[in-house]
């Protein structure tokens, strides 16, 4: 039991990043992440022990932003992300515009990048974590990338510029 | 799963989701396609972006409220050890931990679903001619017509392995909208009534409360935009047992349609 504790508390950053690219702000972020951790506990039978444990909890935080969204009937895009950017001044130039790009997307587009390209996680698992069918995931994805490309294009990196 | 499309080749390859001879058939096509090989490039960069924009937020500090998870543990001592389970509930209670928030409607509501589903088990488990309105042979139109006039997806949690067979149900005033009940039977005739009923749009989850009123124990809880009471004239520690299954049984097996 312990050792499933230390696991959690290991994924909370992750679950951070997750609810952050979701909600876009912080503050929200974090209330996402508490309220995914108590349900994860008050969920913990229906563990599988070696089963994915940031798969499970993703899965959680998923269907626990995507109700309170149904709830709220309001979803917030376009918001900038609230990330900080480090690095030099070109590169912050460019993780900036990419980052405001990010935000620009619809939630489910974000969270499929997250999920695939930052997480890096197999698409059969994102589509069980979005409880969608895989292909849906890829679908997303391509279009997610569609649009970031297309949003970012006035980059200056040459490998963005020459995409349309 | 479909043939993968031209341009869904190309996301895989990037995300190294392909097998071997899948992955040397797109190389071969990106010698041929520059157009396809400026994709592939400009989408790894972008995954290479993405990385670099959101790593840093995984050295943040995780924030006081995250860290300690006291909550958790005082609900983890709940969940595992049934004896437990009122000492805990007090001191879960004394954290302001289960009334987290105490502000909220969710304790009026949560209350309120206790008393109307300890009601209504007195009510009803004690009728020999009639029971339920509608019995368990026709346990499909059941469910869809409390469905229907709940306007939530409602299913009759199966409760065999807890030694419970579904008995029918009915359809319940609650408050101003529509409630409805499950019973269930063991093999003695001992019963149980699961009390399902619209939660308000504010009410927020919660994890199983217990309640006691002469006799009548109710476990009850919030999820989904539901409300849902579990009653009986059993030991608290037999009732949680159930309480789980049903939870269990409704977690495991969520109504909502698969989203595209």
């Amino acid at each position: 039991m312990e050792e499933f504790e230390r696991r959690v508390t290991e994924c909370i950053p992750r679950l951070r990043r997750y609810a952050r690219v979701l909600t876009g702000n912080s503050t929200a972020a974090d209330d996402l992440v508490q309220d995914t951790l108590e349900r994860a506990w008050s969920r913990l039978r229906l563990w599988r022990p070696g089963s994915d444990l940031r798969a499970w909890l993703f899965t959680i935080m998923h269907n626990v932003h995507v109700n309170g969204v149904r709830r709220r009937r309001a979803e917030q895009t376009g918001e900038p992300l609230d990330i900080a950017i480090g690095g030099t001044q070109e590169q912050r130039l460019e993780l900036r515009d990419v980052t405001r790009a990010l935000a620009q997307l619809p939630p489910e587009y974000r969270e499929v990048l997250l999920l695939v390209a930052v997480e890096e996680m197999p698409y059969a698992q994102a589509a069980a974590v979005l409880d969608v069918p895989l292909g849906t995931v890829m679908s997303r994805l391509s279009r997610a990338r569609a649009q970031l490309l297309s949003l970012t294009n006035g980059d200056t990196t040459p490998g963005l510029r020459r995409v349309k | 799963m479909n043939p993968l499309s031209n341009e869904e080749q190309l996301h895989a390859y990037v995300d190294d989701a392909l097998a071997p001879a899948e992955r040397a058939q797109v190389e071969m096509r990106l010698r041929a396609d520059p157009d396809a090989a400026h994709r592939v490039e400009a989408y790894r960069r972008l995954n290479l972006l993405l990385r670099a924009a959101l790593d840093p937020l995984l050295e943040e500090p995780v924030p006081e409220r995250l860290q300690h998870l006291p909550t958790l543990r005082a609900r983890r001592t709940s969940w595992l050890r049934p004896a437990a389970f009122a000492a805990s509930l007090l001191l879960a209670g004394a954290a302001g931990w289960f009334l987290r928030g105490a502000a909220d409607s969710r304790p009026a509501f949560g209350d309120a679903l206790a008393v109307q589903a300890a009601a209504a088990y007195r009510v009803y488990t004690p009728e020999v001619l009639h029971p339920v309105e509608v019995g368990a042979q026709q346990e499909e139109h059941l469910v869809s017509w409390l469905s229907k006039r709940l306007g939530a997806p409602l299913r009759a949690p199966y409760l065999g392995d807890a030694g419970y067979r579904l008995v029918g149900g009915r359809l319940l005033p609650a408050e101003e909208r529509a409630a409805a009940q499950f019973m269930y039977e063991d093999v003695r005739g001992r019963r149980l009534t699961l009390y399902v009923a619209g939660s308000p749009e504010q009410a927020r989850e919660t994890s199983f409360r217990y309640a006691e009123q002469n006799g009548v124990s109710t476990f009850y809880w919030i999820e989904g935009g539901l409300g849902y009471a579990l009653s009986g004239e059993l030991a608290r520690e037999e009732l949680l047992k159930v309480a789980e299954a049903v939870y269990r049984d409704i977690a495991m097996r969520p109504q909502k349609p698969r989203s595209q």
